[in-house]
């Protein structure tokens, strides 16, 4: 049996909803691991200790814990204690909250490299500490962070396959039901990875125009 | 109390650690005066400034603006209030400018007012434009400080300032940092405040720009006033023997 494309373009609807379905959750997860970034960047530098330490914890578990086992213990774990997460909404958490941790670390380094300068500049017009943090130190430090953030995001974008596991249908599990009807593997996973590739032009043509928006703003 | 110091310091102490950068200092200025402060590298005179606004607080001693005083003890939150608030009538301009990179310069300039006095983006971009065209700087508007020279950018840092209508100006070596051709655009600016009678406290190695604009200089050294007077006096006649050899090596190296 040699190998056959012809079969591909009648499963592009299929592909193309699973291609979706892979945008929308690396746009969800994206936003929430940017957010979560900032956020735990912000707990674990000026949180007091008792909200510190178990934000470390957390921290340990998500680096230090593989992704899917991550996204398991969300989906059919929390099923247990009464939490019964969408997939989807599983697999939003499940990444959004691993690259947050990620996004965090970057976000922290940065912060600490904020010049002294911005801060005497802002708290002597009268800006108490959280508008300091808030207009002046964590803008500038996501600013300089937004390349290695934006490897983040295409690590992201290529981990979202993950949650095929977990049954949302993106793109690498819609390849998969494609291939169980026609039994044509090498096409389909090679389609799926030609979609990947085209996502992840985009997402890296997005991240270069902000990064020169940003450049200006230095 | 028609006769109280507009800003009072008294015996005004400052350690770091165990060095002692201000030792009883006292210092009255008037509504509308313009005091110098020159003296040494290291002698104390940022510290001193930075006193006033509460950047560097006093270890002892008391510092009061009409009638307030700054360094109040308070409980933690009751003090962040409380600076917050006074900090809003004292605008400081720094040697490095300290502008905010990620803002335009009319952010730069908005942003404090329109958080901290509540007015609207409207009123907030007139002020900007009002304060821009007073330090001569209106067409850059919307122009981030990375692309403005450093002239420019101190005198937006002026603007800046000025946009929360400070009742006095600290300068911290404004000049300083400043390619020789630039000193004089912000010289202008700070002439035409002296102009207006804003209450200015100078900390300058310029010493005609001090002899031209100020009321009083106070010559510092190692944390304590050693003389001070009006600047006739102390440019051309200091009693100290310590103002006088600062001045002549000062002079020297300026040539
Ligand atoms: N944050 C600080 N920690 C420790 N020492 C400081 C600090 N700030 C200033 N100093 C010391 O205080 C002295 C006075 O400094 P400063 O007020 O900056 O002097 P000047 O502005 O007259 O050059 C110097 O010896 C300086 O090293
Ligand atoms: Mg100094």
């Amino acid at each position: 049996m040699g190998l056959d494309f012809t079969v591909v373009p009648s499963y592009f609807g299929v592909l193309l909803m699973g291609a979706g379905w892979t945008i929308a959750i690396t746009v969800a997860a994206g936003l929430l691991s940017f957010f979560g970034g900032i956020f735990f960047a912000v707990v674990a530098l000026y949180g007091h200790w008792a909200i510190r330490l178990p934000f470390r914890l957390f921290a340990w578990l998500f680096m230090g814990t593989p992704l899917l086992l991550q996204l398991f213990l969300i989906y059919f774990g929390l099923i247990q204690i009464g939490i019964d997460l969408p997939a989807f909404v599983a697999g939003v958490i499940g990444l959004g909250l691993h690259f947050a941790v990620y996004n965090s670390e970057l976000i922290q380094a940065s912060i600490l490299a904020v010049d002294k300068g911005q801060y005497e500049g802002a708290r002597t017009l009268g800006l108490s500490r959280l508008q300091t943090l808030r207009y002046i130190v964590v803008p500038q430090a996501v600013r300089a962070v937004v390349p290695p953030m934006g490897n983040n995001m295409i690590a992201l974008l290529k981990d979202s396959a993950l949650v095929s596991v977990i049954g949302v249908m993106e793109l690498t599990l819609a390849a998969q039901q494609a291939i169980s009807r026609t039994y044509r593997p090498f096409e389909f996973y090679l389609a799926a990875a030609a979609c990947y590739y085209v996502i992840n032009l985009a997402l890296e043509a997005g991240l270069r125009r902000l990064e020169r928006r940003f450049q200006a703003s230095r | 109390m028609p006769d109280t110091p507009f800003i009072d310091i008294r015996h005004a102490a400052k350690s770091f650690g165990s060095l002692e950068v201000l030792k009883d200092i006292n210092l009255q200025v008037q509504k509308g005066q313009i005091v110098a402060i020159i003296g040494p590298s290291g002698s104390g005179k940022s510290t001193l400034l930075r006193a006033i606004n509460e950047l560097d607080p006093l270890t002892s001693g008391e510092v009061w603006l009409e009638g307030v005083q700054v360094n109040k003890k308070l409980s933690h939150s009751q003090y962040e209030k409380h600076v917050n608030q006074v900090r809003q009538d004292i605008g400081m301009v720094f040697q490095h400018f300290n502008l905010f990179p990620h803002l335009t310069v009319r952010g730069n300039i908005t942003l404090a007012p329109k958080l901290l006095k509540g007015i609207s983006t409207e009123e907030a971009n007139r002020l900007a434009e009002e304060q821009l065209a007073k330090v001569g700087l209106s067409e850059k508007i919307d122009a981030y400080p990375s692309q403005l020279s450093g002239g420019q950018k101190q005198r937006v840092a002026i603007a800046r300032a000025l946009a929360m209508k400070p009742k006095v100006m600290l300068f911290d070596e404004a000049t300083s940092a400043l390619d020789p051709e630039l000193v004089e655009e912000v010289n202008l600016v700070m002439k035409q405040l002296a102009q207006e009678h804003m209450t200015m406290i100078i900390v300058t190695h310029e010493m005609g720009f001090a002899q031209d604009v100020c009321d009083r200089v106070l010559f510092m050294d190692q944390g304590v006033v050693v003389e001070e007077g009006p600047p006739d006096v102390i440019f051309r006649n200091p009693e100290n023997e310590r103002t006088r050899n600062f001045l002549r090596k000062h002079l020297a190296a300026q040539k």
